[in-house]
């Protein structure tokens, strides 16, 4: 897989968050973890269906990769997803050249791009018209790294990324749609099942 | 050199004769192998022995809130993780902790070497620290000034115990009366 220049980036097919997301999730047979970014991107993760194996934030605009790359080297057996809007990634672009020193395999991220905050009423990211988010990822050192052109590639991306021996990061072009359902904001109860689900604790 | 250095007990053992041995043994004793960090001069020797001891998974990241990020992912995850960094990197952290640390109830801990204080050279520096306590207060977090060699495995034992017995972020604050600090010389 190569970096595509932002000029072919913007001529694979929009997407819909709530739909890749709910495509990621019917895959997840083996208690795979996600981590699902700020806002819309874990709503629409809630809204998939509640496992487990998810964790949803509430804050900390941005680190959705790092505290994904927390999971994965922490549990290497395990596979880790990390879901994260374009504003946020914009937030803490360091974190990809950690995760490209690191190189945990058992990591994958996807990156949902639509070029705007659309929370806080749709306003244009700085990135939008000029910034290629995967080419970020590929000079960072994430070679493999890619951009979904449609429903059909990003499944595709995602199983070879189920296998693959490096971290992998895909790229999903979305719409300027809403996140889809609310996640429940009980931050302690979020984290306390997650850890559960984790087998890390065992209920009292 | 730290003037703590110079009141080191010939007894103690080779690790155990200087502040970063003690915090690197105090780590181990509590199964703190993840180590991410944004490293500081008066940080050096400790990093330097961390990254030489396989024990731990010690690695620099672009900003302390990512540290902070991959750290809380690590517990929830099941292994135990300390951060290191420099007063002006705590400074960036007030939107971590609030949104993310203190409401999930992760036992971050923190070692904060300090800078701004006792000797302090540069202005922006003495303000930034001025900043610390009072954030740290504001959230109500745990945290201690360590400036002596007798009293730092204690303190470090105790709280990294304390935080992940009742599950709160505590910082520990390297002062320059045990580290030594940075000086204009240097």
């Amino acid at each position: 897989m190569n970096a595509q220049s932002s000029k072919v980036a913007r001529n694979t097919k929009v997407m819909n968050r709530f739909d890749v997301t709910s495509r990621l999730v019917a895959k997840l047979k083996n208690e795979e973890a996600v981590i699902g970014g700020i806002g819309n991107t874990n709503f629409d993760l809630w809204a998939a269906g509640h496992r487990p194996q998810n964790w949803y934030m509430l804050g900390s605009m941005g680190l959705a990769f790092p505290i994904a790359l927390g999971v994965a080297l922490a549990q290497p057996k395990r596979r880790v997803f990390g879901l994260e809007g374009d504003g946020s990634l914009l937030m803490q672009l360091g974190c990809l050249s950690t995760i490209a020193t690191l190189a945990p395999k058992n990591l994958t991220m996807v990156v949902m791009d639509n070029g705007i905050y659309q929370i806080t009423g749709a306003q244009p990211t700085p990135a939008a018209a000029h910034t290629d988010l995967v080419a970020i990822a590929v000079a960072s050192g994430i070679a493999n790294s890619a951009w979904a052109a449609d429903e059909d590639d990003f499944e595709r991306l995602i199983d070879q990324s189920m296998s693959a021996s490096v971290p992998t990061l895909i790229g999903v072009r979305i719409d300027d749609k809403p996140g889809t359902g609310a996640t429940k904001r009980d931050p302690v109860q979020i984290r306390e099942r997650f850890m559960l689900g984790l087998g890390v604790r065992q209920a009292i | 050199m730290a003037v703590a250095e110079q009141r080191t007990s010939p007894q103690a053992s080779p690790e155990q004769e200087t502040w970063y041995g003690i915090i690197q043994q105090t780590l181990k004793r509590n199964d703190i192998r993840l180590v991410p960090y944004v490293p500081d001069r008066v940080l050096t020797a400790l990093i330097r022995n961390l990254h030489a001891d396989p024990f731990f998974t010690t690695f620099p990241t672009a900003r302390e809130e990512e540290a902070v990020g991959i750290a809380s992912g690590a517990w929830m995850g099941g292994m135990k993780s300390a951060v290191l960094m420099q007063t002006s990197g705590f400074a960036t952290l007030a939107n971590v902790l609030a949104s993310l640390v203190a409401p999930s109830q992760i036992p971050l801990i923190m070692f904060v070497s300090e800078r701004g204080t006792l000797g302090e050279f540069n202005l922006g520096q003495s303000l930034v620290c001025r900043t610390m306590r009072p954030v740290l207060d504001s959230l109500a977090i745990e945290h201690h000034t360590c400036t002596r060699l007798d009293e730092l495995e204690f303190i470090a034992d105790r709280s990294i115990k304390q935080a992940v017995t009742t599950q709160a972020p505590v910082a520990l604050i390297l002062n320059p009366l045990l580290t030594g600090g940075k000086v204009f010389d240097k």
